[in-house]
């Protein structure tokens, strides 16, 4: 199978599901905006459809993982690993978006917002990697 | 009842796109960051495809009028391009560069059984608490 054909239907299904979400549900698949939405106190109603749309991306996502023998790590050591992860979960909640929320869905809707966070944390990204790999040295 | 199933549907679509795309393994990631290393382009092509897929899924969607499971869209309301969005975006630009993780790939990896995401995903839902808590303060 070409290499770019898992990528290409991935993003496809990808856009499906948001496109699924918005249409059925009236919402935005941005993770860490349905995951932020779990762990700020919701109102009463708001919180089933944020557990059951994390259950199926776990549940789903988990199962085909193993079916398929994906268990690649992530390259950082374990400390970096923390550092990152806090900075991830602060970040995406402060900027009020992630790859898919404003990546995928705000790009998706033209959102001006979106289109300048996509642009933001890519760079930065982009940035961190050259830093850590390039400058530092550091192994990939 | 309707809006918990469809979620869960559309979740298990979400999950079943990011791993069939490679983009929770974090390598494939890094290698589509590392611009000036043996350059993966995995990431761009993913992204064009879930964009122009999301694009058109958006339009043919809010043409409705109204969600079929909800009486109104709940589109982010937020319009300008202020501190706290440039700040949040690139902070989380940098853990992304540091991991190879954002938040929907790390807790599907979780689930797959990746130590990796034993370790980032509640460091992760520490620092979106954080986030709330110091919003709160303020």
């Amino acid at each position: 199978m070409a290499p770019w054909l898992g990528p290409l239907f991935g993003g496809i299904l990808i856009g499906l599901a948001a496109t699924v979400l918005l249409w059925l549900n009236g919402r935005v698949a941005g993770i860490s905006g349905i995951v932020n939405g779990l762990l700020r106190p919701a109102p009463g109603g708001d919180r089933g459809w944020r557990v059951a749309f994390v259950f199926g991306l776990m549940g789903a996502g988990g199962l085909a993982m193993r079916l398929l023998g994906q268990s690649t790590a992530s390259p950082a050591p374990l400390p970096l690993l923390l550092v990152a992860g806090l900075l991830v979960g602060y970040g995406t909640s402060l900027g009020g978006g992630c790859t898919s929320g404003h990546g995928v869905c705000g790009l998706a809707r033209l959102s001006k917002r979106s289109l300048v966070a996509t642009g933001t944390f890519m760079a930065a990204a982009v940035a961190t990697v050259y830093v850590v790999r390039h400058v530092l040295g550091a192994a990939p | 009842m309707n809006r918990v199933l469809a979620a869960l549907f559309a979740g298990a679509l979400f999950g079943i796109g990011l791993v069939l795309s490679r983009m929770t393994d974090p390598t494939v990631v890094l290698g589509f960051l590392d611009v000036a290393g043996a350059w993966n382009p995995s990431l761009a092509i993913v992204m064009g495809a879930a964009v122009a897929t999301t694009t058109l899924g958006y339009r043919l969607a809010l043409r409705r009028g109204r969600p079929v499971f909800d009486t109104d869209f709940h589109m982010p309301v937020a319009r300008v391009v202020d501190t706290a969005l440039l700040a949040g975006s690139a902070v989380f630009g940098v853990g992304w560069g540091l991991s190879g993780y954002c938040p929907g790939p790390a807790l599907t990896a979780l689930a797959g059984g990746v130590g990796s995401a034993l370790w980032f995903v509640p460091a992760m839902l520490a620092g979106g608490l954080l986030q709330r808590l110091t919003t709160r303060a303020a």
